[in-house]
């Protein structure tokens, strides 16, 4: 595989031992990594592992408590106001969609626009718009998040990260709360994505996209990363019996 | 200021015994409000048409006039032309009474129209008839439903009160006037009154809480109905 | 019915000017009262713990203590003191204090139903905690406590009347002043109760448009 090939200078993201406790419960316990650009990285492992505490560190939604992160050399941790800055370049998209209920489709893309980005009106709208397409819901720009389906909706909430052109996407468990009938336009947005070159981060249950689209397959357990390897690595040569077994839980759908 | 001058201390007593007078016209309204808004909310529930049209003309006068409005219209109008021999306190509890009659009046209207229309339905297919159902089946459930919303006319009456100052009611705020009038020193007096006022209204309160608690039942929560 | 006809055609003008206090009353406490709701119910769910405290014992304060009470210490307490504001003015300041703490239940009522991943999300797009208060928080809860804005302002139309208990001749007022002077309450409270009646009723359809034209699917309200 090409990426392969790529130096340490390609690298965007880099996430230096982690740590973060909920009271008594180690969530995550010394995570380290490293993205490079266009890179699709899929996290799997066990519900409760702490992969979703993980992204949210990321982008500081959740403060770790110890370890750092890193942004093109920048630092992410410890980056006071300027958190609203990194926070642009690192979209997310949630698992429940946490669209801006009372706004339509084309307004929850464009709000970051004018509010953050300070564009004017109009050329939010034409660049919401042009997202929209992009996420084939160009139809459903006046409808309010009330009036769209779950797959809709996510392809929405995905549209409203890509506006604000970050360098890395987020997705926590994106497909979660959809039905297995609707999950697959969710996915197959998220399969462009990755070909297109978008870097991206998915922590997901669906072991399909993870071994078709993910260039590496990071396997959590207990707030640490316990494999990684690249998707025929993981398939061919499992060195944990945890792995197998989650592997084998999941790919009958 | 902030020490009591004896004048005060002296004039406490009167001003306490308002409590008494303060208390009798928001208990005297909750009952007669109780008495007529039951009734009135089966009316435009269960009862026929002109009646149900009757009761919700009533509603809109009294939830829409201001109590003084109310207050000025009954003491100085209807009763002198009616019953010129009532007094300002009974005058008073009456007013409060109708006005609160109509917010109670809702209250139970949506509490006996949240039960499902099936425990009318069962009442009726074990032989109970309408009243009998109604009775026994959905107003025991519809009261303890309208019980939050019908607590909540105790604050509003209480400083609805207040206003009963202005037809010479001789309740809290009156006698604090009074007593503003005799020695002066408005801002002390105020201040005590409104005290008083503040711990009758969350002391109240609390009581009425208690009382809620006492009647909660499984799946009964606190929703309003 | 001859004395009575005399009557209105002196009554009519009184009561004009007096519905005109009214109307000022209310058209310049409402907005004030609307932002100081924001203002509180913003302290109590956002501020540190000192300013929460402050913001509810500012609620149980001024809706523990009857509004009559409250403009009597401001207009005939606070002179004792060195404060002194005209009866109209006084009015006003005791109309936007109570109705703003009134309107500050709904309103917080309506933050805290805002889901909290509305706020993640926001935060998650680079925006800073005053701008998604701003353009996503508050427009959601103002929605979901409409209806409990909407009572209050009618509550504000009914208690406008109580101004006149510290000299403001608004309405209730200048009615009572003429129906002790010519000895006609019965027929003049008649017309300030239809009035009211009135200005109540049309307040109510107006905030059921504006209610349905800002509907949302999806916002049932609180």
């Amino acid at each position: 595989m090409v990426m392969h090939e790529m130096t340490d200078s390609e690298i965007i993201l880099r996430v230096e031992d982690i740590h973060k406790c909920y009271g008594e419960t180690e969530v995550l316990n010394g995570v380290s990594f490293n993205v490079r650009c266009g890179e699709t990285k899929v996290f799997i492992g066990p519900s409760g592992t702490g992969k979703s505490t993980l992204l949210r560190c990321i982008n500081q939604l959740t403060v770790p408590d110890s370890g750092s992160i890193w942004l093109n050399d920048e630092e992410v941790t410890h980056s006071g106001p300027l958190i609203n800055q990194f926070r642009q370049k690192i979209g997310m998209v949630f698992q429940n969609f946490n669209l801006f209920d009372h706004l339509t489709a084309v307004g929850n893309v464009e709000i970051a626009l004018i509010r953050v980005k300070g564009m004017n009106k109009a050329d939010a709208r034409k660049k919401a718009l042009l997202e929209l397409s992009q996420v084939g819901l160009l139809d459903k720009a006046n409808a309010y998040p009330a009036e769209l389906s779950g797959g809709q909706a996510q392809r929405l909430s995905i549209a409203r990260a890509l506006a604000m052109d970050p360098e890395v996407i987020l997705f926590d468990e994106p497909t979660s709360s959809l039905d297995p009938e609707l999950t697959r336009e969710v996915l197959e947005v998220m399969r462009r994505l990755a070909r297109a070159g978008m870097t991206m981060l998915v922590v997901t249950h669906e072991m399909g996209f993870a071994l078709s689209v993910a260039n590496e397959i990071l396997f959590m357990e207990h707030g640490k990363i316990v494999e990684q390897g690249s998707p025929s690595d993981i398939q061919t040569s499992p060195a944990f019996a945890r792995t197998r077994q989650f592997l084998g839980t999941f790919h009958d759908d | 200021m902030s020490i009591l001058s004896p004048a005060i201390i002296d004039s406490l007593p009167y001003l306490f015994s308002g409590i008494f007078i303060t208390l009798g016209l928001v208990i005297l309204a909750l009952g007669l409000g109780l008495m007529m808004g039951i009734p009135m909310s089966l009316i435009q529930v269960y009862g026929p048409r002109p009646l149900e049209y009757c009761i919700r003309t009533y509603i809109w006068i009294f939830r829409g006039l201001p109590i003084l409005v109310l207050l000025f219209l009954f003491y100085f109008g209807i009763f002198p032309m009616f019953a010129p021999d009532v007094g300002p306190f009974w005058i008073a509890a009456v007013v409060l009474g109708f006005r609160t009659a109509a917010y109670q009046s809702e209250i139970f209207r949506g509490a006996i129209q949240s039960i499902s229309e099936g425990q009318m339905l069962a009442a009726r297919s074990l032989g109970m008839s309408r009243f009998c159902a109604i009775r026994t089946v959905i107003l025991p459930q519809a009261l303890r439903r309208a019980l939050p919303g019908w607590t909540n006319e105790y604050p509003i009456l209480l400083t609805d009160s207040s206003v009963c100052y202005a037809i010479g009611v001789a309740e809290l705020l009156t006698r604090g006037n009074q007593i503003v009038a005799r020695i002066g020193d408005p801002m002390t007096v105020y201040i005590i009154v409104a005290i008083l006022f503040i711990l009758l209204n969350y002391g109240g309160q609390w009581i009425f809480g208690r009382i809620e608690n006492r009647y909660t039942i499984p799946g009964y929560g606190h929703g309003d109905a | 019915m001859i004395q009575l006809q005399f009557d209105f055609d002196l009554l009519l003008p009184v009561l004009y000017q007096g519905a005109l206090v009214t109307l000022a009353l209310i058209l310049v406490s409402a907005p004030f009262g609307f932002l100081n709701g924001i203002a509180i119910a913003l302290g109590r769910v956002y501020g540190n713990r000192f300013v929460s405290k402050l913001c509810h014992g500012y609620v149980l304060f001024f809706k523990g203590c009857p509004l009559l009470l409250l403009l009597f210490i401001i207009y005939f307490g606070l002179p004792s003191v060195g404060i002194t504001f005209t009866a109209f003015t006084s009015a006003v300041i005791g109309f936007i204090l109570c109705n703003g703490a009134y309107n500050s239940e709904y309103i917080r009522g309506g933050i805290q139903s805002v889901s909290r991943g509305q706020m993640t999300a926001a935060l998650s797009l680079g925006m800073s905690g005053m701008q998604a208060i701003r353009s996503i928080i508050l427009p959601q809860a103002l929605r979901k406590s409409l209806p409990g804005l909407a009572n209050e302002f009618i509550y504000l139309i009914k208690y406008s009347s109580l101004a006149y208990m510290i000299t403001v001749i608004e309405i209730t007022g200048a009615g009572k002043i003429f129906a002790a002077k010519y000895f006609a309450f019965f027929e003049v409270f008649i017309i300030i109760g239809i009035f009211y009646l009135a200005l109540v009723t049309i307040a109510g359809q107006v905030i059921a448009r504006i209610e349905k034209k800002i509907a949302i699917p999806g916002f049932g309200g609180v």
